[in-house]
């Protein structure tokens, strides 16, 4: 038993967090918190350089075929740095389904432009309130043609294709959803921005209105497909929030280093160290359950779905947990613009959303720990 | 990253298992199954006895203390060994918490301070199980604040003569030995005037009286010291030097790896699959599961995060003081657990004691748990030791560091 990270992964944490140090400032990220981009375009080629956009896409596709546990070091950096790039969307979503699902033609055209940068994607599940289940999908598929409104897509404004989920029968089992693939630069789509919580990731309205789309996989097999994907991204966002624990967790430690009152360090308070060592818990919590989940998806064990919804919960609660007390250690300051702390508070509270809100996940856990009990 | 056996791993839990099989105690598994935080009762039989049998049995076979080396009583396993032995060993490892402070504490004190002499003759008998050692460190005028305690150590001849009070030492009623810590200088700041013992339980002058708990059960004690003379070869470590020698006994005792903590939530789960709430089963009511989830992940990150620490160990690296967080987290959990598990019950469940729901196996957990929160560390110490060790924070104000310890006010206003 081996319990950790090999060394020649950190080693590549470390270059992924060099890499991110120096590209993607906090400076850098409010360029697109402010509006003046949609993302980070210049990032988002230096990723592709880096090898990091296809690091889990085998070779034959032009990824760097190197793995799922490579992917979650990069992962956790990427939400360590809070970069502004539509990286879960393209990377743990789109890819992941065409990985798990896709003919070796969809492959081909799509896989080698994720991993060089050219092509964005993303996943067209939500349509409205409501968590991930077959009875919340109404879009329907008839004939290769797709009509119906999908919201929120996160990255949906510069994606340049999308896998979409359809209904395409009525018979009120799992098997009426299909998997679509949409290029969003054909006709019959319409995209409109959204605002949200995190304005370094877009969220878009898509209305598709007659519009051409191919299968993703066998018809009726949608949300089997769905299900796989959504644990494996649970795993890689899972790291991404730990990476954004450690961060405002060290935000708010080196701030209360910082700040004098009352003729202290405000971290000689125990008010103030108390609620610091207790992000401290969350986040190493999280990171454990989270380390599970990447053993999990390297080895696409049995124990995959258990472990990536303990991962999801664990570091969606960290995250939420961490990012809200780097705020409070901060005091006023913590509330301004100006600081840094909101941008963390903001992506923990979006990306507590994203995959199917908390209590969505809490349910699965529960219902994957019954199954393993019966069985 | 890897969850299974090397081919060395898998032969060493074969064998293990394989001898478990054969020589455990099984009939008492059912009762140790069953047993929970507050209440390890054994039916038709002293569980100290049983537990003696048993750690005999192990010692004899190689099987005791897996951590230790072979010289004095141990396996001189690998931390990875040992965690897979506590995998094979199951429920009878409930057995081996009444050896836990010596063979957690007081052993690993001992081959670090102790004459070798000392070592050979006391530490075999201490990891068979066949003597039972206690720790006297906590006294009424310093629990979290150890280096503020009060019994005496003077030196007479080649003796010193001890006088003072112990309180929360657990399991000195039948301990055969303890180590002691005792102030040997009242006129220097408390830190430093502090001096390490062992001795022998029996020694006159030495009075136990255990205290009745809030649970109603008595796993404490306070010990009372008259006159009590310990040889001087029996120090541990320099006059004058205890602070440093109980340090090593701390550390040891919150890096105790491995050691599954108990969290209720495995108890929980299984309570909740099974029970019947009015509008159907527990398990599948909106609320209850909630409560479920966000407990699981805790228990589940600390199985982890102590699987993280057995990888580190092995590498060679030492367990630092993020070890701190399994108290922490599982003394809070399992007291709202137990709570939950009550609620559960309605009114029924402030019934306890074998007429209860389960033979009262929450609300002894529940009357238990306060002193899961106090003992080895309150959680306000836990959070302490990880805001100042871990995130480097400044340490608390501490008025009385440099005062001589019999300068320093004992009384408020």
């Amino acid at each position: 038993m081996n319990f950790d990270f090999s060394d020649d992964q950190k080693q590549l944490r470390d270059q992924a967090r060099k890499f991110l140090a120096e590209k993607c400032s906090p400076k850098a990220v409010r360029v697109v918190l402010d509006g003046k981009a949609p993302y980070d375009k210049e990032l988002w080629k230096g990723l592709a350089e880096m090898g990091f956009l296809g690091v889990a896409i085998p070779e034959d596709f032009g990824g760097a075929g190197a793995g799922h546990l490579e992917l979650c070091v990069i992962a956790e950096e990427m939400g360590r740095a809070n970069a502004p790039v539509p990286f879960s969307s393209t990377v743990y979503l789109a890819a992941e389904a065409l990985l798990i699902a896709g003919s070796a033609a969809q492959k081909k055209k799509w896989l080698p432009a994720i991993a060089s940068g050219d092509a964005i994607g993303t996943l067209a599940l939500f349509e409205g309130k409501g968590n991930p289940a077959p009875k919340n999908v109404k879009l329907a598929a008839a004939n290769g043609v797709l009509n119906g409104v999908k919201k929120p897509v996160a990255d949906g404004t510069i994606a340049d294709f999308a896998v979409v989920a359809a209904r395409t029968g009525s018979s009120g089992r799992d098997s009426d959803i299909s998997l679509f693939l949409v290029d969003l630069k054909a006709g019959g789509v319409e995209v409109k921005s959204l605002t949200n919580l995190d304005p370094t990731r877009g969220q878009a309205e898509i209305i598709f209105k007659d519009c051409k789309a191919e299968p993703l996989g066998a018809a009726g097999e949608g949300w089997s497909i769905l299900t796989q994907v959504l644990d494996r991204a649970a795993v890689l966002c899972a790291f991404e929030q730990v990476g954004g624990s450690d961060r405002a967790l060290e935000m708010g430690r080196d701030y209360a280093l910082d700040r004098i009152a009352f003729g202290r360090q405000i971290g000689s308070f125990q008010a103030v160290k108390h609620m610091l060592a207790d992000m401290y818990v969350s986040a190493t919590l999280a990171r454990s359950n989270s380390y599970y989940g990447a053993w999990a998806l390297s080895t696409n064990a049995a124990e995959l779905p258990e472990a990536a919804a303990a991962a999801r919960i664990s570091a969606t609660q960290a995250f939420q947990h961490c990012a809200k007390n780097n705020i409070q250690v901060h005091g006023g300051m913590g509330f301004t613009w100006e600081f840094d702390c909101h941008m963390y508070y903001r992506r923990a509270n979006a990306m507590a959303l994203g995959l199917g809100s908390l209590s969505y996940w809490e349910d699965q856990l529960i219902d994957r720990m019954r199954k393993k009990n019966a069985a | 990253m890897n969850f299974d056996d090397t081919p060395q791993e898998a032969e060493f839990r074969a064998i293990a298992r394989a001898w478990i099989g054969a020589n455990a105690p099984k009939q008492y598994e059912e009762d140790l199954r069953k047993s929970s935080l507050g209440r390890t009762a054994l039916k038709n039989a002293d569980i100290l006895d049983v537990a003696k049998a048993w750690q005999k049995k192990k010692a004899d076979a190689g099987w005791a203390c897996l951590h230790w080396p072979k010289e004095y009583g141990g396996r001189g396993s690998s931390p990875i060994e040992r965690v897979i032995w506590q995998q094979e060993e199951g429920p009878f490892g409930q057995l081996s918490r009444m050896f836990i402070i010596g063979h957690g504490m007081c052993g690993p004190t001992m081959m670090a301070f102790a004459r070798e002499e000392h070592k050979r003759t006391y530490l075999p008998p201490l990891a068979s199980g066949e003597k039972v050692w206690c720790q006297l460190f906590s006294e009424p005028a310093g629990g979290s604040d150890l280096a503020g305690l009060r019994t005496r150590a003077e030196k007479d001849g080649d003796d010193w003569v001890i006088n003072g009070q112990k309180i929360w030492t657990s399991g000195a009623h039948y301990s055969d030995y303890g180590i002691l810590l005792t102030r040997t200088d009242p006129t220097v700041p408390k830190h430093k005037g502090l001096t390490m013992f062992f001795l022998d339980m029996k020694s006159p002058g030495v009075e136990v009286r255990p205290i009745k708990q809030a649970s109603g059960a008595s796993d404490f004690n306070e010990v009372y010291f008259t006159n009590v003379r310990i040889p001087d070869h029996q120090r541990l470590g320099e006059v004058g030097d205890g602070w440093n020698v109980s340090l090593t006994t701390l550390m040891n005792e919150r890096s105790a790896i491995g050691a599954a903590v108990s969290t209720g939530f495995p108890e929980l789960f299984e309570y909740c699959s099974s029970l019947m709430l009015d509008d159907g089963p527990a398990i599948e009511d909106r609320a209850v599961r909630s409560k479920l989830a966000n407990w699981a992940v805790k228990a589940s990150g600390l199985k982890y995060t102590s699987m993280r620490a057995i990888s580190a160990l092995s590498r060679g690296e030492r367990p630092g003081p993020e070890n701190s967080i399994g108290k922490l987290v599982a003394g809070s959990m399992i007291q709202d657990v137990a709570t939950y598990a009550l609620d559960l019950q309605g009114a029924a469940g402030v019934v306890s004691g074998e007429d209860a729901e389960l033979a009262g196996r929450f609300q002894a957990m529940l009357l238990r748990a306060p002193g899961t929160r106090v003992e080895g560390g309150t959680d306000e110490i836990m959070r302490n030791i990880i805001a100042e060790r871990v995130l480097g924070l400044p340490g608390d104000i501490r008025v009385d560091k440099d005062v001589p310890f019999n300068k320093i006010p004992t009384k408020g206003r």
